[in-house]
């Protein structure tokens, strides 16, 4: 079956189009951080507003590095392995503690 | 499970069962070798078209916490308690859409390796109404607002 898959073309560009739709979540990961920094850095610049900003930039690049990581290896080969759980995982806890971050800023 | 629906009759003991299965997703999570033992592996498209609808959900998350963001940053003519209840709010269902996201992902894996049919839910349902509610909070709360 894999290999079938493999020699028959796919006319649904699936591999590109999964590329694609880590690239938007990621421009959509970018725009959360953004407005994050705009509210970490609203009241002025403080010790805790920096750290925040530090924290979110980390939480930004991390998404980043795991969206980069997925994107090459859904490039590498003609049909590519379906995605890690704990690669997901780690998505979405990047995107949790970038709310947690605003709960605590909003507060 | 977040609202996953599994059947619409559910016995009064029953209330247990979803619980029990979200920790054995919650572990699965973090044991990517278990979900691989399980059943044959699809065709590698169904696998990437779930991949994208999770990265879509992911997307909504995104987009509910920027507005959180938005809501306390955009409007500041808002009475505290308001801006604060609406940012924590729309926060909060980021936060629960993201974890849903994965859940429904794994869900989704699982039954195509096991050749079942795909899990259903009442999350988009659920979703949407509180979307609803938040957005119409959001108009009283602009008019109110700068009436007074």
């Amino acid at each position: 079956m894999r290999t079938a898959a493999a020699e028959e073309r796919d006319p649904g560009l699936q591999p590109e189009r999964t590329r694609l739709a880590w690239r938007r979540t990621t421009l959509a990961a970018t725009v959360a951080a953004v407005l994050a920094m705009k509210t970490a850095l609203h009241g002025g610049v403080s010790a805790a507003s920096v750290v925040t900003c530090a924290l979110i930039c980390a939480l930004w690049l991390t998404f980043l590095f795991l969206a980069h990581h997925r994107i090459r290896s859904l490039a590498a080969t003609p049909v590519p392995r379906a995605l890690a759980p704990r690669h997901a995982t780690a998505a979405i806890l990047c995107t949790a503690a970038m709310a947690a971050c605003g709960a605590a800023l909003v507060l | 499970m977040l609202g996953d629906a599994k059947g619409f009759r559910r016995m009064p003991g029953d209330k247990v069962q979803p619980v029990i299965e979200f920790a054995r997703n919650v572990r699965l999570w973090f044991e990517p070798q278990e979900i691989r033992e399980e059943g044959d592996t699809p065709d590698y498209r169904f696998s990437l078209a779930n991949e994208r609808t999770f990265l879509a959900w992911l997307r909504t998350a995104m987009a509910l916490i920027g507005g959180g963001f938005a809501v306390d940053q955009f409007l500041p003519d808002l009475r505290w308690a308001w801006r604060v209840g609406l940012a924590l709010a729309l926060l909060g269902a980021g936060v629960l859409c993201s974890l849903r996201a994965v859940n429904h992902w794994m869900r989704c894996e699982r039954a195509m390796r096991r050749g079942e049919d795909l899990p259903v839910s009442r999350f988009p349902a659920l979703l949407s109404l509180v979307v609803a509610v938040v957005a119409v909070a959001m108009v009283v709360v602009v008019l109110v607002g700068w009436e007074g």
